[in-house]
């Protein structure tokens, strides 16, 4: 009580890190049977439970790492790898330079906090900063605890390996898609929001299709954003 | 619990090429100034980009996929983010078994 006193900003450091738990709780939870899954794909592309929690606890990206995993092949190709990763993870450029002005942390705080990004905590903060800022302790306290879940998950998964069964049996390979159905509705249901789905949706599917993973990624997103652009007010000053 | 060299190496470069996208956008933030038609482009992103990552699984990859994801996506506007999930998966497992 007293150091409440002394120190008004812990109360709100606490109240800030118990809604992060809040929020992520489900991603976090969802996420597990992906990790699982990762892992079993990875040791029976041949990877050892060191390397794949060494790469779930370095790279900490789901998307680039079961892309990595499906073009697997020993010796690992690194610069193809390494390429395929970029432009997977190239999102997270437009993602941090829309979060970082909503944000209250400094600088060096930042660069250190940024490695826990994900699309999950990236969305949910977005969410946040409709009606408030994000805090540091709000984007740290999710971040570390979907990071070290990630970490656990797709270990055991690779430890576990062929113990678990067809995944895609269980559903589990649907989880990461039905998770993301549940955050992008979180940003409403306004006429340039859905223009945006939709043409997004359009392209990537027939990018995918035609060209192949993973240019659908970047050119859905900027057809999506080059929709928002053109449907909306042009004297809008929202 | 053995890690080959060549695998280490990928998974740094990985690491290295991941941690710069993550903290490449600070460096973009400070200069821009948006307003209108620019301002509902930039917050076009977020769904833009999860739209983008999903929509090969949901839309072609089967009839069961499709239309489990209509179905999760009218629950996403009705329930809270687990049970969306959770509606998600079991009905990806009923089409499975139905189609």
């Amino acid at each position: 009580m007293m150091m409440d006193q002394a120190n008004p900003h812990l109360k709100d450091y606490r109240r800030e890190a118990r809604a992060s738990l809040r929020d992520i709780a489900p991603a976090a939870i969802a996420a597990i049977p992906i990790g699982l899954l990762f892992g079993a794909v990875a040791a029976a592309k041949g990877m050892s439970p060191a390397e794949v929690a060494l790469m779930s606890g370095l790279v900490f990206a789901g998307g680039a790492q079961f892309a990595a995993i499906e073009a697997w092949v020993n010796p690992a190709p690194v610069a193809a790898l390494a390429f395929a990763t970029f432009l997977i993870n190239v999102r997270h450029v437009l993602m941090g330079a829309s979060l970082s002005p909503k944000t209250t942390m400094t600088r060096p705080q930042e660069f250190l906090s940024y490695f826990f990004m994900t699309d999950e905590t990236w969305a949910l903060s977005e969410r946040r900063a409709l009606d408030r800022p994000v805090t540091g302790a709000y984007w740290m306290a999710m971040g570390v605890v979907l990071w070290a879940n990630w970490l656990v998950s797709t270990t055991l998964g690779a430890i576990l390996g062929s113990f678990l069964g067809d995944p895609e049996k269980l559903g589990a390979d649907f989880a990461f898609t039905a998770l993301f159905i549940g955050l992008i509705a979180g940003f409403g249901r306004s006429r340039v929001t859905l223009v945006t789905v939709a043409v997004s949706a359009a392209v990537a599917a027939l990018v995918h299709h035609f060209v192949g993973a993973p240019w659908h990624v970047a050119s859905g997103a900027i057809a999506g954003i080059a929709a928002a652009y053109l449907s909306a007010p042009r004297e809008a000053h929202a | 619990m053995s890690v080959d060299t060549t695998t280490l190496l990928a998974i740094l470069a990985m690491a290295a090429v991941t941690y710069v996208t993550r903290i490449a956008g600070l460096f973009v933030a400070d200069r821009l100034v948006l307003t209108g038609r620019a301002k509902a482009a930039f917050d076009a992103i977020p769904p833009a980009v999860l739209v983008a990552v999903i929509a090969p699984t949901a839309l072609t990859t089967g009839w069961a996929e499709a239309i489990a994801a209509t179905i999760t996506a009218i629950a996403a506007f009705r329930l809270p983010l687990l049970a969306t999930v959770a509606v998600g998966v079991v009905s990806v497992v009923v089409l499975r078994h139905l189609i």
